[in-house]
């Protein structure tokens, strides 16, 4: 088990990258600590399998350096750093057995019989796999089937992290939850250091400790999942996380307030007068609908547990959420920001105001 | 509820029945019925039974051209399969080069059949020949006419040049149906050239691998053309596989009868060598399916 640093780490597919938009990744300097479980979350093709691949020696970062616990692995191949990999769809051995391919890696390392036997028992006993170990791997279903690839990832003693790359893709939907607390169970058994890749924001929330968000090739956030959804740094965070996600509406800031076209807005700190292009950003939880007249209600979606209202406000278009006990019609309705929760965000970065 | 019995259905079954039966049925009829007659010309025909079969199965000529034409089918198979097999683990997976090793590896397959005899009975000649001219000028003893190692060399090595080609491209489809992760992971669980050859390529090759063993089996164990045009069958009968003596039988001798049964006897050792094959080669698959 280890730390994973990538330092100062760049990637290109090109052979000479001028601008940053050759860049698949464009400067990353981030430390991830031994044990922790980790989500990569973002769109398709904003770098998180390129990323996930640089890891683990699938591909050479162009720039920069990756370290395990402190030592540069940047030139080792895949086999000699140690790590394990699920991927998104099953990859077993077809013509063996559950048994044959918990025993591959060690077999492939040279390791005694009688230390693989033992090691293989233990594993497949804690994966509850013990009954199938000696059917051919073929004939399983895909989830279990992807309980064997991880398996033959834990069952090397020297593994310094695990890496899953959508590995619940090809699960039915009951079974994805089963696999998904059978995985946080193992992880808080073994300390593993977990990197997983999703663009399911709900996998990545309810999986990862920290939640590590991407966006054309940067990491834009790594945080909490309350930190994701309270203070997103970036307005992709805003808007990526949370469904719906955050409303985000171009403003004029000055001070403690901010001006939407005639309407003014309290904000909760002190901002001064910021130049660029400057937005806030309110999550559609925060907004209140209030009896008064300058907005509109347009739409309203029920979900069941709660509403949300399409709101016409100052001429843009909010998702407000409304309780599923508050009654709710079409036309005019007053509409109230939460101070504390309004947000500035300036060239899509966010502001840090004064108190 | 009573099922109206409808037996108009059939109408439906018959332009297919009747395309077949004229394109195989009635033929292959003809056939079992010239083998179990004699005939002298004249549109005569006299009842003989199984005599002919008896007396196929008990010539001596006949088990000759079975025995060349069973080490022929071998040897080709136990060449073209594995040589195919190395040929696509090594061509190139995207880019132009993949392209251009596909067509290159097309064109003996667009060649006619007494083309490709009739290239090799001029590239092999030992007088003008570029390969027999080479071969003989080097000190070797190498005249397809002449000597029944040479004729055999040169039509096997044909045969290997002519359809090699087509194990490499089933090989290839099967190759470029893996995922990469498959080789990813073999990488991660330390796997070695040959582990991931036996334990990933070669599953996964298996199916169009087993077509590719009964096209090759079923082609060279039938093969007529190309040897007839290089060698004739000859020298003396060294090349003489079973479908040219067939011919030499029937067309050349005009024994019908005989060669009626021939026919026949030749038909079903084809059908039961592609059963046997078939058979083997799922033996495996069959049992993890259990």
């Amino acid at each position: 088990m280890a730390e994973i640093h990538l330092k100062d780490m760049a990637h290109s597919y090109l052979q000479n990258p001028q601008e940053p938009e050759d860049y698949a990744l464009k400067g990353l300097d981030h430390v991830w600590e031994d044990g922790g479980a980790y989500a990569l979350l973002g769109p398709s093709g904003c770098g998180k399998t390129t990323l996930l691949n640089i890891i683990s020696g699938l591909l050479t970062p162009s720039k920069g350096s990756v370290l395990f616990g402190g030592s540069d692995v940047t030139a080792l191949d895949t086999a000699h750093r140690n790590i394990a990999q699920v991927f998104q769809f099953p990859v077993i051995y077809d013509t063996m057995t559950v048994r044959q391919n918990l025993e591959f890696p060690l077999k492939n390392r040279g390791m005694a019989a009688a230390d693989i036997d033992a090691r293989v028992t233990e594993i497949a006993d804690m994966l509850d796999i013990t009954s199938q170990l000696n059917k051919r791997a073929s004939n399983l279903s895909a989830d279990a089937k992807q309980i064997i690839s991880l398996g033959r990832g834990l069952v090397r003693s020297d593994v310094n992290a695990i890496l899953f790359d959508e590995p619940l893709t090809v699960i039915d939907p009951h079974k994805k939850w089963l696999l998904r607390s059978k995985l946080k169970e193992l992880h808080q058994q073994f300390g593993f250091t977990m990197v997983y890749v999703t663009h399911d924001q709900t996998e990545a929330l309810t999986f990862a400790d920290k939640v590590v968000v991407m966006y054309g090739g940067e990491v834009v956030q790594i945080g909490t999942p309350e930190e994701l959804f309270e203070r997103p740094a970036h307005t992709f965070v805003g808007y990526f996380i949370g469904s719906p996600g955050m409303n985000i509406l171009p403003a004029h800031v000055e001070g403690r307030t901010a001006m939407l076209g005639d309407m003014q807005i309290p904000l909760g700190c002190d901002y001064g007068t910021p130049k660029g292009k400057i937005e806030i950003g309110i999550r559609p939880e925060f907004l209140k609908l209030t009896t008064g007249t300058d907005a509109a209600i347009e739409g309203i979606e029920d979900l069941g547990r709660h509403k949300i209202a399409r709101v016409k406000f100052a001429g843009h278009s909010l998702a407000v959420l409304v309780p599923e006990s508050q009654p709710v019609a079409l036309g005019p309705t007053g509409l109230a920001f939460d101070p504390a929760c309004t947000l500035v965000y300036k060239d899509s970065h966010l502001c840090e105001g004064a108190v | 509820m009573q099922k109206k019995l409808n037996q108009k259905a059939w109408f439906l079954v018959l332009p297919v029945f009747l395309l077949v039966a004229f394109s195989a049925i009635i033929p292959l009829m003809t056939v079992v019925n010239y083998s179990v007659q004699d005939s002298f010309g004249n549109n005569e025909f006299y009842w003989v039974g199984t005599e002919w079969f008896v007396e196929i199965l008990n010539s001596e000529r006949f088990h000759s051209a079975l025995g060349r034409q069973l080490l022929f089918s071998g040897i080709i198979l136990v060449i073209e399969i594995p040589l195919g097999i190395w040929i696509a683990l090594r061509m190139p997976k995207k880019g132009w080069g993949a392209s251009l090793c596909l067509v290159l590896m097309a064109l003996p397959l667009l060649i006619p059949w007494n083309v490709v005899g009739t290239i090799w009975q001029i590239f092999a000649r030992a007088d003008i020949g570029l390969l027999g001219h080479t071969l003989a000028s080097l000190g070797i003893d190498y005249n397809y006419t002449q000597s029944a190692f040479s004729a055999w060399f040169t039509v096997i090595i044909m045969d290997v040049w002519h359809w090699t080609s087509l194990v490499v491209l089933l090989c290839y489809a099967g190759l470029s149906s893996i995922p990469n992760a498959f080789y990813q992971a073999a990488k991660i669980d330390g796997a070695s050239r040959w582990a991931v050859f036996r334990y990933i390529q070669f599953p996964k090759m298996k199916r169009v691998l087993m077509i590719a063993v009964l096209l090759r089996f079923m082609d060279s164990f039938m093969i007529y053309t190309e040897p007839f045009v290089v060698t004739g069958g000859g020298p003396g009968n060294a090349t003489t596989f079973l479908s040219i003596d067939l011919v030499k039988m029937a067309i050349g001798q005009f024994d019908l009868g005989p060669a009626a049964a021939f026919s026949l006897v030749y038909f079903l050792i084809v059908l039961l060598m592609s059963w046997v094959f078939y058979t083997v080669m799922t033996a495996s698959d069959a049992e993890a399916n259990k």
